[in-house]
């Protein structure tokens, strides 16, 4: 389990991070979210002990990380933001060298490389110098560092930065196949990850948490939330589409992309309106090239949650 | 203490992955021998002994030393690989004593790979051999101090050069500590007793009486305690300054 309360992180110019609390059970993936500068990375250097908190706490697996940061970091996997490393190291050895700081012995230790190797596809650059690598794979040995001794707990800042789409699928499935069993915490600032992967999302702004809450609850809070968007085979019945939909008594508002020849409808609180758009398409005999109900705009909720 | 080997063995890898193993190694030998023979007049003085050689390894450490140490830390900080070191299971003081124990015991084998000119000697006459052993366990010692000051500047800062020029400086005053141009300026204003005790930190001093071939408890103890205080002012200043 990890648990902060109150957790503070003060320089002398500015307050970095400001009375964060929040919890995180076994299973869960937490989806640190926030605009470049909120406090991500303060708050999980915080986690992994780097930074030392102005005031509040912070454990992990009930090990506090200011009195008890070995335990703490035993618990822990960590790939620090950009993933750090020692440039000049093979990447062999890199690996040797946290499996040897890791205690990993005898056939746990050689299961444990093998296993990491495999899962990043690590065995083609496995004799090259860190710093000839590309940043994919680079962001890769990190993660291989992170995971290395199967730790309960992952914390992991900005894991598939720089990494290509297939490459990004690849950590995203090496995520989801470890969430059951461990607490991750990533953070990121691509929203579509934190639908793809995320159980949870906090979402910071400023230093504090301005929204804590499932994916799916939050694009909820979405003004697009149940809306319904329809693009139209012919661009002359826009105008047409338009007027029709207004005239709806559940519609709140309806926007309008000309160049796509789409149109979407967006609801009044809580009403449910994509029968009636249906039913209307129908009787106005507008041709549809397609209609969908929207879950809601994850980015247009960060955007409103974090401006 | 196996962490403490384990960052020890990387550290030691980590000066002969890059170039900088052998160009300390060869510039070193290569001054220390050029010292020997044309400053200091190795044959000209017609005496078997090392005198000539380790009269000039204050003044060749002081440049050299604070070159090695600069990137001790500064380093791991600009690279931010210190945020990996100090969130793996290691506590400050292995790491600082690993990376430290490694300078050291590269500059041990710089300073072995002088053997040759102890070879000389002996060839070229009778000299004392005692004596000789105790000059090179100063020099030892006297490096051990340099890399301790400067392992200490690195980690005040994230710049090298700045690291270095800190280094360089720290490591100057702390030899002339004893010799009128550091005393001077505080002889003005300072008590007496002060003044005496900046004199006794002088590490000058202390080299030389080693490399008299007198060697005593209090010198040896002088270079085990200015290590034992640099070595833990690093771990503090590693420690609250790390990720800053």
């Amino acid at each position: 389990m990890i648990k902060t309360e109150q957790l503070c992180k003060r320089y002398p110019a500015v307050t970095a991070v400001e009375d964060v609390t929040f919890e995180v059970q076994p299973g869960e993936v937490l989806g640190f979210l926030g605009p470049n500068g909120a406090g991500k990375t303060t708050t999980m250097r915080m986690l992994a002990g780097f930074v030392t908190p102005t005031s509040g706490r912070a454990s992990i697996c009930d090990h506090d990380v200011e009195d008890e940061p070995l335990a703490a970091r035993q618990s822990l996997g960590y790939l620090p933001e950009g993933a750090p490393c020692y440039g000049e190291m093979r990447v062999s050895t890199f690996l040797e060298f946290i499996a040897d700081l890791r205690r990993l012995e005898g056939a746990r230790r050689r299961a444990r490389l093998e296993y990491v190797i495999e899962r990043l596809q690590l065995a083609s650059v496995l004799e090259r110098p860190i710093e000839t690598l590309s940043k994919g794979f680079r962001r890769r040995v990190g993660l291989a560092q992170a995971i290395m001794h199967d730790p309960p707990v992952l914390i992991l800042d900005e894991p598939t930065d720089g990494l290509d789409p297939n490459q990004k699928h690849e950590v995203r499935t090496l995520i989801e196949e470890m969430a059951s069993a461990k607490i991750i915490v990533i953070s990121t600032h691509i929203l579509e990850e934190v639908a793809a992967v995320c159980t949870r999302a906090i979402i910071i702004a400023r230093g504090r948490i301005v929204a804590d809450d499932t994916p799916l609850q939050l694009a909820s809070r979405s003004r697009y939330h149940n809306a319904v968007s329809l693009q139209l085979a012919r661009a002359e019945q826009l105008e047409t589409a338009r007027a029709a939909l207004a005239g709806l008594a559940q519609v709140e508002r309806v926007e309008l992309t000309e160049r796509e020849a789409r149109l979407t409808a967006l609801p009044r609180a809580g009403a449910m309106i994509l029968q009636d758009v249906a039913a209307l398409a129908a009787q106005q005999g507008l041709q549809l090239k397609e209609l969908h109900l929207e879950s809601g705009r994850l980015d247009e909720v960060f955007r409103t949650i974090t401006a | 203490m196996r962490n403490v080997a384990l960052i020890l063995r990387r550290e030691l890898a980590s000066y002969f992955a890059t170039p900088l193993a052998y160009v300390f190694i060869i510039i070193f030998l290569v001054l220390a021998n050029a010292f020997t023979f044309y400053v200091g007049a190795f044959y000209q003085r017609g005496q078997a002994d090392l005198r000539p050689f380790f009269m000039f390894h204050p003044w060749l450490y002081l440049f050299l030393i604070p070159a090695l140490t600069m990137k001790l830390w500064a380093e791991e900080r600009k690279s931010g690989s210190i945020e990996l070191l100090m969130t793996l299971p290691v506590k400050a003081w292995e790491a600082v004593l690993g990376k430290y124990l490694a300078a050291w015991l590269f500059t041990a084998l710089a300073l072995a790979l002088t053997f040759p000119i102890w070879i000389t000697v002996n060839y070229l006459g009778s000299p004392d051999n005692g004596v000789i052993f105790a000059s090179y366990l100063g020099s030892l010692l006297l490096a051990g101090g340099f890399l301790a000051i400067g392992s200490c500047m690195s980690a005040l800062t994230r710049n090298q050069v700045v690291a270095f020029i800190l280094g360089v400086v720290a490591c100057f005053v702390l030899l002339l500590a004893g010799y009128p141009m550091v005393l001077d300026s505080f002889r003005g204003w300072a008590p007496e007793t002060l003044t005496e005790a900046i004199a006794s930190l002088s590490l000058l001093t202390h080299f030389q009486s080693i490399t008299r071939g007198v060697l005593e408890l209090r010198d040896v103890l002088y270079f085990v305690m200015l290590i034992g205080f640099f070595l833990f002012t690093t771990t503090v200043a590693v420690d609250l300054r790390k990720a800053d």
